[in-house]
């Protein structure tokens, strides 16, 4: 069943195309060598260049053009051998130059696709349009003073990939799907850290309604959302006023929207006819971006492996069930750890830890997996200790939660702890000796066919031996004793 | 003899062989300056104390055998060029008391090379105008004038006026100057000097204020051909900072002077016999081309047929750049800002730049804005980016027939600061000549061969092939061989 919003006069569908703005990953910026770091003192990574000086020029950084080839070639992209900079025209305080440098006709990546998974487990593929190249303008602060306002030009030349869409999203949930897998892409590339909320990753949302079966009604475009969850909420926002609209008679005008995220509501920036006149034409402090195509190759062959191959392979060669490889392929940090702790071992073992007691303890701790107390290392140490015999299953969660609270590695806590298991069978021996003579009357009732006893003779020797009996020694040395 | 009569090069010999001290030589030149910038107005900026500086610190380096090819020569620089520490105007009021903390590539290379700076020399304002009328620092006044009507000032050309008049009066031994649609070649022809215009990427425009990004070249002007060659040498070069800089050897332009014009085929464009242009003019041209072949030259007619729709399309391209790369004079960050209370942000810009810019910057910045509108771009930009493949292409169709291009430099003599002022497309009309080679990337070298009947010099100018500066200074040193031009600016240092 395709998603649909009933209004009043029948049920409504939804196009959305999004249009991304990632900040690139590079040390310096598109057409500067200033740095690009987050959360800088304001004016602090600034060159001439950035800040539009007599008789400045830019320069490319071959590392933002590498990388813009690299997202494209992650989003399945054509990737144009011949680019070019044009200049977008206007005025603001925090545009130093008075034009943007952006790629309006010719981008450096044409059309790809990505797929999409929802949460009834299918998929869909939605089109990439084009990926361009262009610079960030300066932040302009305008609650530091009361007549005044300020301007920080870090940002001003800090190299955006421009990702647009193609219309093919029809539902709030794949808007916020697509933008999650978009990210996650990014991320496993390093072209892009995906930090929505340090706004190194901005959407500017095109949604319109429709009747089933229609073509295209007119779309409005609400500006720079910053999460996906808002993005989820503001394309349903704009649906639903886009549709009072048409319902009541109206009709809804092409314009450039804002998503309040307070009340939950888009409110109009400006209308087409307010819209900028940009005067774009291209950029003649700057030659066309030309490619050498074995550069391109180059670039290709050191891709990192992706989320969805590396979600197959799990699948194929771990044995992992569709859901685990999703989990854990979400985030590349989670991915890499979860292979060193498998790497060698029982993958289905080392996914159920993963998931299971590490994400606990993440969760407990507020620690990221990057961060975790825990090392993927001293975990996979772990694993092998429940392997060797050294611990149980119950020691070995016990042994976890020390390594949480200490960050030491397992064999250091079982020394120091005394947790090794007991697996001397001399030792178990005497311990269920002496729990079968105080416990003669329960010896009879189990000889007399009480089967389910076993299980109490079981929790009384290990309790005898403070849980360090091995499990299995255990087992085996009472049924001996019981006949 | 006058220590400001030097030309460059005999300049150059007379501090190598310690017959005179830079020291000196800039004191000269200072002096000159002192008395009769009053007049001219050649430079907006004189820098004194740092060219004594500069000049016994060359002294020294002399001294200490560590001389450049460019030892102790004092120049003016265009105050389009950014100086470190020193106020850079671009003739300009909108820049304020502009002091750039950079070098432009082009000064820089030319101190590196030994070079003394005595001052910033004035200009049309952005490099906008052919008479230095615009410049907000006042006109510059031509060394020459008329023989029977002494008292009628006269313009210097322009853009490069300050530079042209300074090394014409002999205020400097030579000078930088750009080149956006002649304003090398027109001022230097209108002060009876030379001057080119290197190939487009043969000199860094990184910190020459920008007018249009896709014509403008730096380039000398100095009293000979040969010292206009030293000059180039020292100017040139692969800049990583300029994406536009071309990374092409720099050959010795100075050794190409010498080089016979035996064989070389020269080309004679029917297109350049305009309409209204004097007499004198096209038989200067004749001359030219005589002395020519008379050397050994072969002349070779040919057609350039879409020279007429160069100067539109000169006049679409240059705005249509100039409108955005003005853009950030806009009193936010450096240079003027004009507000009142109470002013939002496009109250300050609307103040800041009605005050800053001139009349024919404002007009400039109209027009590009306008041909680069939604509406108007295709029929107006596009349109002229077409015409300016054809013109370039003319000219690569040209080169299969000829080594080099003579033309006149400019359609007449340096006219009144009064006359012409009225109507910008009359002015406009001075670039006719020189646009094409800006529009098409060429090589143009202006070079005094002669004087009108008031007395007043004339030019000739040269176009070569991309890159190929060598054979424009070997046919440009043949010409004024023949020419030997000898006549001086009535005022002038050391008269």
């Amino acid at each position: 069943m395709s998603y649909t919003i009933e209004g009043r006069t029948g049920p409504w569908e939804l196009v959305i195309g999004l249009e991304v703005h990632a900040q690139v990953i590079s040390q310096a910026k598109l057409f500067s060598g200033a740095a690009t770091a987050f959360g800088a003192e304001p004016n602090t990574q600034v060159s001439f260049i950035d800040a539009g000086f007599p008789g400045m020029l830019p320069v490319i950084n071959r590392e933002c053009v590498a990388q813009a080839v690299r997202t494209g070639l992650g989003l399945n992209a054509q990737v144009n051998l011949w680019s070019r900079f044009d200049r977008k025209n206007y005025f603001y305080a925090d545009l130093p130059q008075g034009y943007q440098i952006s790629q309006y006709q010719h981008p450096i990546i044409g059309h790809g696709v990505i797929e999409i998974e929802l949460q009834d487990g299918s998929t869909k593929k939605v089109g990439i349009t084009r990926l361009h190249l262009e610079q960030d303008a300066g932040k302009s602060l305008h609650d530091q003073h009361p007549t005044k306002s300020f301007i920080d030009l870090n940002r001003s030349g800090v190299a955006l990939m421009e990702i647009v869409s193609e219309p093919d999203m029809r539902s709030p949930e794949e808007a916020g799907a697509y933008l999650a897998k978009l990210r996650q892409i990014l991320r496993y590339l390093g072209t892009c850290d995906g930090n929505m909320d340090e706004g190194s990753m901005r959407a500017d949302v095109n949604v319109s309604v429709r009747r089933p079966g229609e073509g295209f009604r007119t779309r409005c475009e609400v500006k720079n959302v910053n999460s996906i969850r808002f993005v989820m909420q503001a394309v349903e926002a704009e649906a639903r006023r886009q549709i009072e609209v048409w319902e009541e008679g109206g009709t809804v005008e092409q314009e450039t929207r804002l998503f309040d995220t307070a009340r939950g509501v888009t409110r109009s920036m400006r209308s087409k006819e307010e819209a900028h006149d940009y005067r774009y034409f291209p950029d003649p402090d700057l030659p066309p971006l030309v490619l050498d195509p074995a550069w391109v190759e180059e670039l290709k062959a050191s891709l990192p492996e992706l989320p969805d191959a590396r979600r197959a392979r799990y699948m194929r060669d771990f044995g992992l069930t569709a859901y685990d490889a999703h989990v854990l392929t979400l985030e590349k940090e989670t991915a890499a750890y979860y292979e060193t702790v498998a790497k060698g071992r029982d993958p289905k073992l080392a996914a159920n830890w993963v998931m299971g007691d590490l994400f606990a303890a993440l969760n407990r701790t507020k620690r990221s997996i990057e961060d975790s107390p825990v090392s993927a290392e001293n975990l996979g140490a772990l694993l092998d200790l429940m392997k060797d015999g050294t611990l149980s299953g119950k020691l070995a969660k016990e042994v976890f939660e020390a390594m949480v609270e200490t960050g030491k590695a397992p064999g250091a806590i079982v020394e120091e702890r005394g947790l090794r298991q007991v697996t001397d069978t001399g030792a178990i021996e005497a311990a269920v000796d002496k729990v079968l003579a105080a416990n003669a009357d329960k010896v009879a009732e189990y000889k007399s066919g009480k089967d389910k006893l076993f299980g109490f003779f079981v929790g009384q020797v290990m309790k005898a031996m403070q849980g360090k009996g091995n499990p299995a020694l255990v087992n085996q040395v009472l049924k001996q004793k019981l006949g | 003899m006058h220590p400001t009569d030097f030309t460059l090069r005999g300049a150059i010999e007379a501090l190598t062989e310690g017959t005179i001290s830079a020291e000196e030589l800039t004191r000269a030149h200072l002096d000159a300056i002192e008395r009769l910038n009053p007049r001219l107005n050649a430079y907006i900026t004189v820098t004194a104390e740092q060219a004594l500086e500069q000049a016994r610190a060359s002294d020294e380096r002399r001294r200490q055998g560590l001389a450049g090819p460019l030892e102790g020569v004092p120049l003016a620089i265009k105050d389009l060029f950014c100086t470190a520490g020193v106020r850079t105007t671009a003739g300009s009021r909108i820049l304020g008391n502009f002091i750039p903390p950079y070098e432009s590539t082009v000064s820089a290379n030319l101190l590196r090379d030994g070079a003394v700076f005595l001052g910033k020399a004035n200009l049309d304002e952005f490099a906008m105008g052919s008479s230095n009328a615009t410049s907000a620092f006042g006109p510059v006044e031509n060394p020459w004038s008329r023989r029977n009507d002494p008292e009628t000032k006269l313009v210097p050309g322009g853009s490069s006026g300050g530079s042209a008049a300074a090394v014409a009066a002999r205020l400097a031994l030579g000078a930088t100057a750009t080149d956006t649609g002649g304003s090398i070649r027109q001022p230097a022809a209108f002060c009876g000097v030379a001057g080119i215009k290197p190939t487009y990427g043969r000199c860094s425009r990184f910190g020459i204020v920008a007018f249009a990004s896709s014509l403008d070249q730096a380039g000398p002007v100095a009293r000979t051909v040969e010292d206009c060659a030293i000059l180039l040498r020292s100017m040139s070069g692969f800049d990583p900072k300029d994406s536009t800089s071309a990374d092409v050897p720099v050959p010795d332009f100075a050794a190409a002077c010498t080089r016979s014009v035996k064989g070389l085929r020269i080309g004679v464009p029917k297109e350049y016999r305009i309409e209204g242009m004097p007499a004198e003019i096209e038989a200067l041209w004749r001359q030219g081309l005589e002395w020519l072949r008379d050397a050994g030259a072969e002349l070779v007619e040919i057609s350039l047929p879409h020279t007429k729709y160069a100067l539109p399309t000169y006049y679409i391209v240059a705005p249509a750049e100039a409108s955005s790369n003005l853009a950030r004079y806009d009193g936010v960050r450096y240079g003027l800002r004009v507000e009142e209370r109470g002013d939002d942000l496009t109250d300050l810009y609307e103040r800041t730049r009605a005050a800053g810019f001139g009349a024919e910057v404002k007009r400039r910045i109209m027009i590009g804005t306008y041909v680069l509108s939604a509406g108007y771009y295709d029929a107006y930009y596009l349109k002229a980016q077409k015409v300016r493949a054809l013109i370039k292409r003319d000219f690569d169709q040209a080169w299969d027939k000829v080594d080099a291009i003579v033309t006149p430099a400019t359609p007449s003599a340096a006219f009144g600061m009064n006359e012409k002022t009225d109507d910008p497309v009359t002015m406009y009309l001075n670039d006719v000549f020189t646009v094409t080679a800006n529009l098409a990337g060429l090589p143009g070298l202006a070079v005094p061969a002669g004087l009108d009947a008031q007395g007043l010099p004339l030019g000739l100018q040269v176009i070569g092939r991309a890159f190929d500066e060598e054979t424009v200074f070997a046919v440009g040193a043949a010409l004024e061989r023949s020419a030997n031009f000898t006549a001086l600016p009535a005022v002038r240092a050391g008269a």
